[in-house]
């Protein structure tokens, strides 16, 4: 494993996609010790950093530093809002993750056992991937992240295309894997997710980050004024009983 | 009218009663054929696939070429390869013109392009759905060819089925490098063309039910196959 992988830090990071800023002058540090959530309205930009940090976009200003380094560490991993299954078997679907890892023979199945293991999917784990449900495809893309023993896991809306009881088990499994030591950030604009699941929130608002602030702070008293309305407004559609913050 | 149906009728008798000069000839057809077809898809499927996914020097150039090749005269495509084989070509010394092999020579030039172009828009397809996720996992472009391939194995197998009725199907570049070669290299194809000007129609007519078969008993098999494999892989 890599020594000194954190602190994770954005440094004035922004990308133009279609000639429009999706994220400007991005400043933003990651210890690794907190689950991270990104939260901010749709349009935001949250995709869109997520994929910044983990190197799927390549970024038009600025630099992501690894522990001061530029240099991208491999034992990173992500989980798309909806992942995309091979149209092979379920454990097959975490094999070849490891395999393409340098992870191979009885060392990826045990390790891809292991981790659908985890994820309560053992008794489906010679089903065909495509035809799991949605909520077992995201547990499966979980199982198939965490198997290659990432030091930080990059979650992109996990739960917003589940039903609760899926979404609940998705809560369940990124907790776990949280305790176990993987660094987590997560996007979501829903707010009650963003209670039950963070430490430390970096608020997203028309592409720049508003505030970094730990979870207590944040949803007691934002910094920022479009975090204050944000809390206000999406309240009501969010299902909670309260109408007030906190 | 009465024409047809009384060379219908014998043509009908022929295939049914298995004659042996018209079951020789259909089976010639669908070894070069199936020959013809495999060597398009081991050049053409990886081929799209690369153009698909990858971006490298000479792409736009091998698209470019790879449809103009789509557009290929049949006839044109037979007169090159006669050239290239015959005695003082640069492959006279194989010696293998007016033999089943050059008429596999023939046709896999004229499938590849339809396999390679067929499998390059199924890649493509694909890619815009797999490309981050295989990029997440550590998947450089170049591996995720044979990846994107084996999972559209079932789209790809309809795409090897559609070219190799396509080869059964040629004439113009078959007659030519083949030279309709009574019990060599006579297949349905060229032997309809033949039987027809000759007037021996009931023979004609025979292989073309036959050829007609094929193509659309491949047809089905390829549809039954993608709703196949719709149902059991999502």
């Amino acid at each position: 494993m890599a020594e000194g992988f954190f602190p994770l830090e954005a440094r004035g990071l922004g990308v133009t996609l279609g000639g429009h800023a999706a994220i400007a002058d991005a400043q933003l540090a990651i210890d690794g010790s907190k689950r991270v959530v990104v939260l901010g309205a749709n349009g935001a930009g949250k995709s869109v950093l997520l994929r910044l940090l983990h190197g799927l976009i390549a970024p038009t200003t600025g630099a992501i530093l690894w522990a001061g380094a530029a240099a991208r560490p491999r034992e990173q991993a992500m989980v798309f809002q909806r992942p995309v299954m091979l149209r092979r078997g379920a454990a097959a679907n975490v094999e070849y993750a490891l395999h393409v890892n340098d992870v191979r023979g009885e060392e990826a199945r045990r390790r891809a056992a292991e981790a659908i293991q985890r994820v309560g999917l053992a008794h489906v784990a010679e089903r065909q991937a495509r035809v799991l449900s949605g909520g077992e495809q995201q547990r499966l893309a979980l199982a198939r992240a965490w198997a290659l023993r990432p030091r930080i896991i990059f979650l992109d809306e996990p739960t917003s295309s589940l039903d609760p009881a899926a979404a609940n088990e998705v809560e369940r499994i990124v907790g776990e894997i949280h305790a176990a030591g993987t660094a987590i950030v997560m996007t979501t604009h829903n707010l009650g997710f963003a209670r039950r699941m963070a430490d430390e929130v970096v608020f997203l608002h028309q592409g720049r980050i508003a505030e970094q602030t730990p979870a207590e702070t944040f949803f007691h008293s934002p910094r920022s004024a479009e975090a204050a309305q944000f809390l206000k407004g999406e309240l009501p559609w969010n299902g909670s009983p309260r109408t007030s913050p906190g | 009218m009465s024409d047809i149906s009384a060379s219908l009728a014998l043509a009908l008798r022929l295939v049914a009663g298995g004659d042996a000069g018209l079951w020789k000839i259909v089976l010639l057809s669908l070894e070069v054929s199936l020959a013809a077809a495999l060597i398009a898809c081991a050049f053409g499927l990886p081929l799209g696939g690369l153009v698909a996914a990858c971006r490298f020097p000479g792409r736009r150039s091998t698209i470019v070429l790879l449809n103009a090749m789509l557009g290929l005269p049949s006839v044109v495509v037979g007169l090159v390869v006669y050239l290239m084989l015959s005695r003082a070509g640069p492959l006279g010394e194989l010696g293998i013109l007016f033999t089943p092999a050059a008429i596999v020579i023939a046709q896999s030039i004229l499938v590849l392009p339809v396999v390679a172009a067929l499998a390059r828009q199924f890649v493509e397809d694909a890619w815009d759905e797999y490309r981050e996720q295989l990029t997440s996992l550590g998947v450089s472009p170049a591996r995720s060819v044979p990846t994107l391939l084996w999972d559209l194995r079932y789209s790809l197998l309809t795409v090897a089925l559609l070219g190799f009725g396509r080869a059964a199907s040629e004439v113009g570049a078959v007659m030519i490098v083949g030279g309709n070669i009574d019990g060599v290299t006579r297949v349905m194809s060229t032997a309809i063309a033949l039987e027809t000007s000759k007037g021996d129609l009931p023979l004609a007519l025979g292989l073309g039910v036959v050829l007609i078969s094929v193509v659309l008993a491949l047809n089905a098999a390829a549809y039954a196959l993608r709703e196949w494999s719709a149902r059991r892989h999502g």
